[in-house]
């Protein structure tokens, strides 16, 4: 069923895209729209991100395969969103002045931080064809584990650009932890049931 | 707003985004409008407040006065207070850069007690009351007590100045706004020589603002802000009671707040519920909160480096996406020529 719907995964996921176009086009982003691309871009990059490594503990805990079938165009979804998100903040925050955006990576930890994300992710979203799939091989495996940095770069991020309240970056750090808790749990319980069953 | 000056109609007509274009020209053919049915009753009131030789300044320096302000909650203010506005004096050195508009200044607040979010304060700050409200002065003065808003405002006469305001998040506003100087109201109270430091607090209740109940907050509330004695006294402090003509609307600090043109926005406390003069310098939210980002000066400068948003340029609000309002920041916000004085031999890398 997940697998068959794929098509629609594919447009739900443009949707906030779609939509950010429509408040552009329909003047709908406020006096600061400038921030408010931005913040839109970054907090939907970290949602697909989530989701993407929401699939394969859905598929431990359910059995069902299925959704691993949609976990690359869900990362790379996220990919996307980063993309937008870094461009947006380049060409409507910093204006393209390449020394402020040294200045920033350098000064400002929290951009610093989101900057070395991006960075991780690149070379995941570049091996995620399967041509680079069948050329790594085992390595392929390794090389992907690096989401799980990606992640807790992006929660980093999200946490630091906090002004004072936290309860958001908050939920999101949760959301994070249990998902890498239920991977965890599920493996350990795994590998003893094949250790019992031998 | 009304009289464009040549440098505005150059930014429009370089504005390319036709909705951009399509309001301003709204906004000013709403500004003839106004001109042709109510420019002859300004004319004689700000003659009759300037006199009429300063016939020029008075052109340049005419009241805010029609502004769309159709569903933006409106502060209930008592009558006593409403009657006060059309008297109120045109300040003659207010800026003359155009105008951040009534509803982008009423509805992109910063007021962390009524959420976090830039629209919150205008959707949740219908709930604060407003009237009737009272004001504590203690510490350093001969008269302290608790007075009411009426004993605080009726003393004063009001006055319109035009300041710029400027977010530490990079942000930045034109405001009309309508107040008096703090100087004069503290003087009311006979300040004895031990007062060095004022200190502000605003209203402290979660009944009235749901931002106070969120948990995970890094800020102690009551919020509390502070400023040294001269710069209470410099001339360019007020007291905001309104902007645009009209009573302050509760997200913008309703019904008194504190407006500090050269220092960055959070130093302008809102709905101020008591003032205190002190010896030492007072404990400030922010400066508490996050004190490598936030000093107790927060004096507007590009040279000193933030470790959130850099303070080279701002956005001026409103703008655009494809056409940004950037505005090169200056030194104390371009108020130095008013206020540099009182940091002189100051190192403001260090008193930040």
């Amino acid at each position: 069923m997940i697998k068959k719907l794929k098509p629609i995964w594919f447009l739900l996921a443009l949707s906030p895209a779609v939509y950010l176009v429509y408040l552009i086009i329909t003047n709908g982003l406020g006096p600061d729209p400038a921030k408010t691309v931005v913040e839109f871009l970054g907090i939907w990059a970290l949602r697909f991100l989530w989701i993407a490594l929401s699939l394969t503990p859905l598929k431990l805990i359910t059995g069902n395969g299925q959704f691993i079938s949609i976990r690359r165009m869900m990362g790379l979804y996220a990919f996307f969103y980063v993309c937008l998100h870094l461009t947006a903040y380049l060409l409507f925050m910093l204006g393209l002045q390449w020394s402020n955006l040294w200045e920033d990576i350098l000064e400002r930890p929290y951009i610093t931080v989101g900057f070395a994300a991006w960075l991780v992710l690149l070379p995941l979203a570049i091996t995620s064809t399967n041509k680079m799939i069948r050329r790594l091989g085992k390595k392929w495996k390794q090389l992907h584990k690096g989401v799980y940095l990606a992640a807790c770069l992006a929660a980093l991020h999200f946490i630091w650009l906090a002004k004072s309240n936290l309860l958001e970056p908050i939920v999101y750090l949760t959301i994070l932890i249990l998902l890498f808790a239920l991977r965890f749990i599920k493996k350990t319980s795994k590998a003893k049931t094949v250790v019992a069953d031998n | 707003m009304l009289i464009k000056k040549p440098s505005d109609i150059k930014s429009y007509e370089i504005t390319p985004e036709s909705a951009y274009f399509n309001r301003r020209q709204f906004m000013k053919r709403l500004g003839q409008a106004a001109m042709l049915t109510a420019g002859s009753g300004w004319l004689t009131a700000c003659a009759e407040e300037n006199g009429s030789a300063q016939a020029q300044s008075i052109a340049k320096a005419k009241p805010v006065s029609l502004v769309s302000t159709e569903g933006v909650k409106q502060y209930p203010a008592p009558k006593w207070l409403k009657e006060k506005f059309p008297g109120r004096k045109i300040w003659s050195d207010s800026t003359h850069e155009e105008l951040t508009p009534y509803e982008d200044v009423t509805r992109y607040n910063n007021f962390y007690e009524f959420g976090t979010k830039k629209g919150d304060p205008a959707k949740h700050a219908g709930s604060l009351i407003t009237d009737p409200w009272s004001v504590t002065i203690d510490g350093e003065v001969e008269k302290p007590g608790t007075y009411t808003l009426e004993d605080i405002l009726k003393p004063h006469d009001f006055e319109e100045r035009i300041y710029r305001l400027r977010c530490v998040e990079a942000w930045s506003m034109v405001v009309p706004w309508v107040g008096f100087q703090l100087g004069d109201l503290l003087k009311h109270f006979n300040p004895t020589s031990k007062a060095k430091y004022v200190a502000f607090t605003t209203l402290n209740d979660p009944e009235q603002m749901p931002g106070l109940k969120l948990p995970f907050s890094s800020i102690e509330w009551p919020y509390v802000e502070g400023l040294r004695i001269d710069e209470a006294m410099n001339p360019l402090t007020l007291i905001g009671v309104g902007l645009y003509g009209k009573t302050m609307p509760p997200q913008n600090g309703a019904p008194l707040r504190l407006v500090v043109p050269w220092k960055y926005g959070f130093k302008s406390i809102k709905s101020i519920i008591k003032i205190s003069l002190v010896e030492k310098e007072p404990p400030t939210t922010w400066n508490k909160s996050a004190p490598n980002e936030y000093g107790f000066y927060s004096n507007v400068n590009p040279n000193v480096s933030h470790p959130r948003w850099s303070q080279k340029r701002e956005r001026r609000l409103p703008s655009s996406l494809f056409n940004p309002n950037y505005v090169e920041t200056q030194l104390f916000n371009g108020y130095a020529e008013q206020v540099a004085h009182l940091y002189k031999g100051m190192d403001l890398a260090k008193y930040y």
